[in-house]
């Protein structure tokens, strides 16, 4: 058994995650904070700022609540990215910090893996089609030959990005999700009309750009508000689904995993569900509590990584800004 | 019919109606077998007027909106069909259209026996693998020369018979007033099928695959198309970082 600190900070949120492997519950602590800018998007300086400030509360609660000590735990480990370079410079620093001073190997962690993991060990799927969703990242993956291998992703912005932009262009949030539910899927309830909007799926690719631009230029010129948030989502979700399904039979899977931050929306599963039944494939679904950034899913993927010999020297654990999921060996995962 | 199968229901209806008008459908069609299922359509062996045909038919989604999928599914079918027609009259191997219903999302089109790219690299010689990537890089450039983007150019749409002549399939992506971006991202979806299917071989088939895309455009041509798949990759990616560079 392993015990494995882990720590969270590539956007909005810091947090620090205790888990042991081979254990149930394996998980020992989960501690976290958030940023929420007063207004407008996230300041990747401000946030960082925040995080810097509140980080040592966070280490320090998450170490009560595990009820152990740094010297029991074997390993930190720290997500180096992708994301906000400030905000991952927190992390980094306070990880390379514990590391150097309680004399622990420290492991990087990809973010992205780290929420293809969790959920992996949290929905007990074992070789799905991977769609992670957030605000950050919007991707299409399989494990195949060591890695999680991209099949398809967006070519501009992420689908939380254009729902949360949608949102805020339109006086619908900031906050983006009221009650577990997302302000432009709550409008969308209200929506009767499909309305005219571009939807882009190239090959297994999609692309959100030229859809948030058309949906703002329609609500400029006075469309139904809730058409607009209705056909916004149909052909966002759809896009995603579409490129999942091409995903699914091009690399003959029989499961469909769904993580990250968008993954919570009830709509989008339904339609997931929908899908997987057409294509007599499984649906899991992460729950929400896992599917946004957290620092439980960094010290799990920690564990496999450090029981599988991946460490990285202090001086070399730099943070990487756009470090892509395809470019991660998974030597825990067998090929 | 010959070792038929049974039509799906509303199939069944769409081509007693639309192809005889009267109840003689088996003379002018038959399905005889499902041969596969695509992310978005189902594919029947048919016999057309005796001749070995595919029946490829895009049947309603129930996870999208109904008017949203009736759209799409009729905006498919026909631009399918336009491509293939455009592509075959530039010299482009595809199937023979013979019977298209937009409002059902039907095509009726010539049966190519093959096997697909995809399914072949893994059983022949590089050699040979090599020169089909050539061929299909010879298509990419004829195509993206009369401004049409195939819009889905993976190694399982491509199809190849016996002879060893290749075969574009399923165009139902495709853009028929493809802009340099539309082509470029033809090639990113091609050599991101070789990555993430055939990754040990990937290189050397992209190289291949440029080669007959330069013998159609020049080195010129191919290079631009080169630059615009680079500008591509790196793009979006990481929304979040570009945010942050800007401000």
């Amino acid at each position: 058994m392993v015990i494995v600190l882990g720590i969270e900070s590539t956007a909005h949120t810091f947090g620090v995650g205790v888990v042991a492997s081979d254990r149930e519950p394996f998980i020992l602590a989960d501690e976290r904070i958030k940023y929420t800018p007063p207004t407008g998007g996230i300041h990747p300086r401000e946030a960082a700022r925040y995080m810097a400030e509140r980080a040592h509360e966070v280490v320090r609660r998450a170490l009560r609540s595990s009820g152990i000590t740094l010297s029991e735990v074997d390993a930190i480990a720290v997500a180096l990215g992708p994301g906000l370079g400030p905000c991952l410079r927190v992390g980094a620093t306070i990880a390379r910090a514990l590391a150097a001073y309680f004399s622990k190997p420290l492991v990087p962690v990809n973010h992205a893996v780290a929420h293809v993991e969790i959920g992996l060990k949290l929905t007990g799927a074992r070789d799905p089609v991977i769609v992670y969703l957030s605000g950050g990242n919007t991707l299409i993956a399989a494990f195949l030959g060591g890695r999680y291998r991209v099949f398809g992703e967006t070519l501009d912005i992420a689908l939380g990005n254009l729902l949360d932009v949608f949102a805020r262009e339109t006086g619908l949030g900031p906050p983006y999700v009221v009650k577990g539910v997302h302000v432009v899927d709550a409008c969308a309830e209200e929506g009767k009309e499909i309305l005219d909007l571009p939807y882009v799926v190239r090959g297994q690719d999609v692309a959100f750009s030229g859809l948030l631009t058309a949906a703002l230029k329609l609500v400029k010129r006075g469309a139904r508000l809730p058409d607009v948030c209705l056909s916004l989502r149909e052909m966002a979700y759809d896009a995603v689904i579409e490129v999942a399904t091409r995903c699914l039979l091009h690399t003959n899977r029989r499961e469909v995993m769904v993580v990250g931050g968008v993954a919570a929306s009830k709509y989008l599963r339904r339609k997931f569900e929908e899908m997987a039944k057409l294509y007599g494939a499984r649906l899991y679904v992460v729950p929400p509590e896992y599917a946004v950034d957290n620092g439980v899913m960094i010290a799990w993927t920690g564990a496999l990584a450090y029981s599988a010999g991946v460490t990285v020297p202090i001086e070399d654990a730099v943070i990487r800004q756009r470090w892509r999921i395809d470019e991660v060996d998974i030597p825990w995962r067998r090929a | 019919m010959e070792e038929g199968v049974a039509l799906p229901e509303p199939l069944d209806k769409v081509i007693r109606v639309k192809l005889s008008g009267v109840e003689l459908p088996l003379q002018l069609l038959s399905l005889v077998k499902i041969m596969g299922r695509g992310a978005e359509a189902l594919l029947y062996y048919a016999r057309f007027l005796g001749y070995p045909a595919v029946l490829k038919w895009r049947p309603p989604k129930t996870y999208r909106h109904p008017r949203f999928d009736s759209y799409v599914r009729r905006e498919r079918t026909l631009t399918e069909a336009r491509a293939i027609y455009r592509a075959r009259k530039l010299g482009i191997r595809a199937p023979a259209l013979f019977f298209v219903d937009p409002d059902n999302a039907i095509i009726v089109m010539e049966y190519v026996e093959g096997m697909l790219y995809r399914d072949l690299i893994p059983r022949t010689e590089i050699d040979e693998s090599c020169r089909i990537a050539r061929v299909i890089g010879t298509y990419a450039a004829m195509l993206h020369q009369e401004g049409i983007a195939h819009g889905d150019l993976t190694t399982s749409n491509v199809l190849v018979k016996g002879d060893g002549d290749v075969y574009l399939i399923d165009f139902g992506l495709a853009v028929t007033s493809a802009d340099d971006e539309d082509k470029g991202i033809d090639v990113h979806i091609f050599l991101r099928s070789l990555e993430s299917a055939h990754y040990h071989l990937y290189e050397k088939l992209f190289d291949c695959f440029i080669k007959g895309y330069a013998s159609i455009v020049g080195s010129s041509g191919a290079e631009r198309v080169i630059a615009k798949v680079r500008e591509i990759r790196l793009r979006g990616r990481y929304v979040e970082e570009r945010r942050a560079r800007k401000r």
